[in-house]
């Protein structure tokens, strides 16, 4: 069971002791479930639940030119984000298709932390390092770094146990820098993949056991289940958010998959503004849609979707919500066939299963975390 | 994860982890706790309606599990004269009762198929070995 070939997390160990489920993601040897991939999920909707999420990559990004470079890369606008403040945005061909789809967190006046999936880490960093010019420095920070997701209702009050830091002060997508816990220290930020309030640490690797044991002993009482990728995914699927490589990819736009409002249009020019213009003007022809199965059959990606019987779309994400209690799924579809309410079919086995188009997200949590 | 769970003596297993029970002249199918463990969080069933043929070692439906679809295979052929229509309902329970979540009663052509199905203890070390 055990591929050489597999990178594997500084929490590994921990996971291993823990009886978790390892499975290959993206070159990394990861937990997919602990207990089971529901039970997870309901933990993390009703509690917390602690995840592993150190395959991530981070690059530390410094200098005068560090702030022009990636302004020039990505669709959203880094001169809206403050110190301290974080940022969810597409980085983006020239011809409009999404290379990956990253956090980039504002640490100083020239210096940023660029967060980036798995996957993209090796392909990112060279298409960033390709356009940097004038005085910036790209350091890779992937290996130092370890990514810890404390998601749930219960995050703030486990996680404030541990620390004198006020945590009610770090609001929706902001972060500290340097803050204690548990005798460590590390950059925490109310960011998540889950739909719930949440936080995400990036700590130092030789850290990343200590921290893992002290939440998960610290939140017991709370009723804290470590999580895996297969609720994470179940998770951010319930959620409405994307996964790249999935339902994005360089061969689709932010704005036919839904993430327009990462597009800032007048923060002056960057790779694929043009192609994304035009596009913004002529409308797009296809849109990713959610969408609900009307029998619990899963879509799966690649599935077909039809209408009458003709393949018009197909499916990038699909699964069982558990809280939603739905088959449940993304996919794209011509324009015309997006507006909720829409009835289609999606190809399982043959067999066209009644779905309809769902407006995003399907589960949203009731209580404002955060901001 | 064969600590503490049981594979009944009386029970025919197949290399593709389903059980089967000879009760007279029908055989009762379902997967054993080892395929329940590894689908986990079973979702959805697709079975055969009542009447239909199986075929020894062929399809006969369908197990989702949040993570993966998997084909159930009929460890002997007949036709189908129960279906365990519950299961629709309640997938579920092929995780925390693999033996009571049967999935169909056949009525075989041949019984003497089930010789070449595994007992427990060479079921046991077929999933001795996918576990290392």
């Amino acid at each position: 069971m055990t591929d050489p070939a597999l990178r594997r997390t500084p929490l590994y160990p921990a996971h291993v002791a823990a009886g978790a489920r390892m499975v290959p993601f993206s070159g990394w040897d990861m937990p997919v479930q602990y207990t089971g991939i529901i039970e997870e999920h309901r933990a993390v909707r009703t509690r917390a639940g602690l995840f592993d999420v150190s395959h991530m990559g981070e690059f530390d990004i410094a200098g005068p030119g560090a702030l022009p470079l990636i302004q020039g890369l990505v669709t959203n606008d880094l001169a809206r984000v403050a110190l301290n403040q974080a940022m969810y945005t597409p980085m983006c061909t020239p011809e409009g298709g999404i290379i990956d789809d990253l956090l980039v967190y504002r640490l100083g006046d020239d210096h940023v932390m660029l967060v980036v999936n798995a996957a993209n880490t090796a392909a990112d960093l060279a298409w960033i390092r390709d356009h940097a010019v004038g005085n910036v420095r790209v350091a890779d920070r992937s290996d130092d770094i370890a990514l810890l997701a404390l998601q749930g209702p219960r995050a703030q009050e486990i996680l404030q146990r541990l620390t004198p830091a006020p945590l009610g002060h770090i609001h929706y997508y902001w972060f500290r820098d340097e803050v204690p816990i548990a005798g460590r220290r590390a950059l925490v930020s109310r960011t998540g993949y889950t739909g719930e309030d949440g936080f995400e640490l990036y700590v130092d690797a030789r850290d990343a056991v200590h921290l893992w044991d002290a939440i998960l002993a610290e939140g017991r009482r709370d009723g804290v289940l470590p999580a895996g990728l297969g609720a994470r995914d179940t998770l951010r699927l319930e959620a409405g958010l994307l996964l790249h490589g999935n339902d994005m990819d360089t061969t689709t736009t932010p704005l036919e998959v839904g993430l327009g409002w990462t597009v800032k249009w007048a923060k002056g020019e960057f790779v694929g503004a043009p192609v994304l213009r035009r596009q913004k003007s002529e409308g797009v022809t296809r849109r990713l849609v959610g969408f609900t199965l009307q029998d619990r059959a899963i879509a799966r990606h690649g599935h077909p979707i039809r209408e009458d019987g003709a393949r018009i779309g197909r499916v990038t994400s699909g699964s069982y919500g558990p809280t939603v209690e739905n088959s449940i799924g993304l996919g794209f579809v011509p324009l015309e066939y997006a507006e909720p309410g829409r009835r289609l079919e999606v190809e399982i086995r043959g067999r066209g299963v009644p779905a309809v188009v769902t407006k995003l997200p399907f589960y949203k949590r009731q209580a404002a975390g955060g901001a | 994860m064969t600590g503490g769970v049981v594979y009944p003596k009386d029970l025919r297993y197949s290399k593709e982890h389903e059980w089967a029970k000879v009760e007279g002249r029908r055989v009762r199918v379902g997967i054993t706790p080892f395929a329940a463990d590894r689908l986990s969080d079973v979702v959805y069933v697709e079975l055969p309606k009542n009447g239909a043929d199986v075929t020894f070692m062929q399809p006969f439906g369908v197990v989702e599990s949040v993570k993966a679809v998997s084909d159930l295979y009929s460890p002997v052929s007949g036709k189908v004269v129960e279906v365990n229509e519950a299961l629709h309902d309640r997938p579920e329970s092929i995780n925390t009762d693999p033996y009571g979540a049967w999935m169909i009663v056949v009525e075989p052509r041949d019984l003497g198929e089930l010789k070449q199905l595994m007992d427990a203890d060479a079921y046991l070390a077929l999933i001795g070995e996918q576990r290392s």
